[in-house]
């Protein structure tokens, strides 16, 4: 698993990535009420916006953390989104995507990068 | 403003303490949310007893030869009509009517008006009510005070416990009284929409108090996360989103806040419009909107009618953890703000159906009488 600075994590099989948001982050938000995951199909940019969480205070966005095609999209967050503060890093996910860059993914931090950087917050 | 220094209240290293997250809100660093989350917060409050520190807002003696009558001014509501013992919500107007905030003003005692005010406005609000009375009446800002709100169905038994002439109270009225061992100004009031109590006590004995209160198991505190949650659930408009200076207290729905004395002497600031409101020239309402689909729709959403014109904007929306959705408060015209007339708000480029729905969202349990 890879991580970024803005808490997403990335989950590479094959040229698969499947994209969620972190257990930090879903502390952060606090109880996640929607989501908006991306339709199939879409085409993404490392970076732009992937999908939408939504505590009771705000929305928030989350961000491609690598560019290609949504492949898949987790439909059942929508019936229950409080899934992403129970289980956020497995069952919480939001979107797979077909990476067009693999590279991308290896210039993300792994887990100790990633801890070590929630430490400085 | 991030450079700017933050207050503090008198409770704030009881925040920190309870694990609060605390964030800058109207000049202060304020607890956003305790431990348990802004969802349980708000739930808590619903069903048992949720424990607020409102510090942060403006407490105030307005003092003269006739302050009710000096006081009415500058707001609309019937002030030189207002009981011993109770309160009363009012809006300070500007010459055009608009709203420069809304206010609780109260005769808890003989000592003049006690007047509570929202935070953000206070120094301005101070201002523009000593310079129009200047010369009859004083307002002396209450610096040294705390005010803890405790709202919920159990709050009128948790404070019974320690105040028993709360008991006593309805709806509304303000006693001023020894509480805690200290002077205390209690109203039986809120911003939930839950039964509840506000609570201005000496600013040394806060933390004293606020941590009394805190030991019985049926109180837990609760943050402004949760506060916004429930007031717009309430229904409750809040200042510097659903009011602001050009918004009037018609166009507000708050027809309630001018007295009729004052509707028929047309003697306050900005009475022209307003008269004009009253008598329909009225080119927006505020409306609650249960949003029937997708995500919830947040201040600034545009409204659109069926053909996809926009005719209004959210002011406040969220999601209402108690009624189970995503609801919000905004603007339409009035032809467009029957009860039960389909709407849309525009959420990310989304069109999503909304219903106007009555107010409030969730019921109200104040008591009225005992």
């Amino acid at each position: 698993m890879r991580f970024t600075k803005d808490h997403e994590w990335v989950a590479v099989e094959g040229d698969i990535a499947t994209v969620g948001i972190t257990a930090y982050a879903a502390e952060q938000l606090g109880d996640v009420v929607f989501v908006e995951v991306p339709e199939i199909g879409k085409t993404v940019k490392q970076g732009e916006g992937l999908a939408v969480v939504e505590s009771v205070k705000a929305a928030s966005d989350v961000y491609a953390p690598v560019s290609g095609e949504v492949v898949e999209a987790n439909a059942a967050l929508g019936d229950s989104p409080e899934t992403v503060n129970a289980v956020p890093e497995t069952g919480g996910w939001f979107a797979k995507v077909k990476l067009s860059n693999p590279a991308e993914v290896e210039a993300l931090m792994d887990r100790d990068a990633y801890e070590a950087f929630l430490s400085t917050l | 403003m991030s450079d700017q220094v933050l207050k503090k209240t008198p409770l704030f290293d009881a925040h920190v303490a309870l694990g609060a997250r605390m964030v800058p809100f109207a000049g202060y660093a304020m607890p956003v949310q305790y431990r348990d989350g802004v969802l349980k917060e708000h739930l808590w409050t619903r069903e048992h007893a949720g424990l607020f520190d409102v510090s942060h807002m403006g407490q105030a003696r307005i003092r003269g030869a006739d302050p009710a009558k000096s006081f009415e001014k500058v707001v609309s509501a019937d002030y030189q009509g207002l009981k011993p013992g109770k309160q009363r919500y009012g809006v300070l107007l500007n010459d055009q009517g608009g709203i420069i905030d809304d206010l609780m003003t109260a005769r808890p005692d003989e000592d003049g008006l006690f007047v509570v005010v929202n935070g953000a406005c206070k120094d301005n609000d101070y201002a523009i009510i000593a310079a129009a009375l200047e010369g009859e009446a004083t307002v002396e800002r209450l610096e040294d005070r705390a005010l803890l709100a405790l709202q919920g169905p159990e709050a009128a038994a948790v404070l019974a416990a320690h105040v028993p002439a709360a008991a006593e109270m309805v709806f509304m009225d303000t006693a001023a009284l020894t509480a805690f061992g200290v002077d205390a100004i209690i109203s039986r009031s809120g911003y939930t929409g839950e039964d509840g109590y506000e609570i201005s006590v000496p600013a040394a004995e806060a933390t004293r108090i606020w941590n009394t209160l805190l030991q019985d198991e049926r109180v837990r505190p609760i943050g402004l996360g949760a506060r916004d949650s429930l007031r717009l659930e309430a229904g409750l408009p809040l200042y510097g989103h659903d009011l602001d200076e050009t918004v009037s207290p018609i166009e507000a729905g708050l027809n309630f806040a001018i007295g009729k004395r004052r509707r028929e002497a047309a003697d306050f600031p900005g009475a022209a419009r307003i008269g004009a409101e009253l008598a329909g020239d009225l080119k927006r309402i505020r409306v609650n909107l249960k949003v029937l689909e997708g995500a919830p729709a947040r201040e600034g959403a545009q409204i659109a009618d069926a053909t996809g014109a926009v005719i209004g904007v959210v002011t406040s929306g969220g999601f209402g953890p108690s009624f189970g959705g995503a609801i919000a408060i905004g603007f339409v015209p009035p032809a467009q703000a029957a009860l039960g007339e389909t709407l849309n708000v525009i959420v990310r480029g989304k069109s999503q159906a909304a219903q106007v729905v009555a107010s409030p969202f969730v019921p109200n349990r104040y008591v009225r009488k005992l």
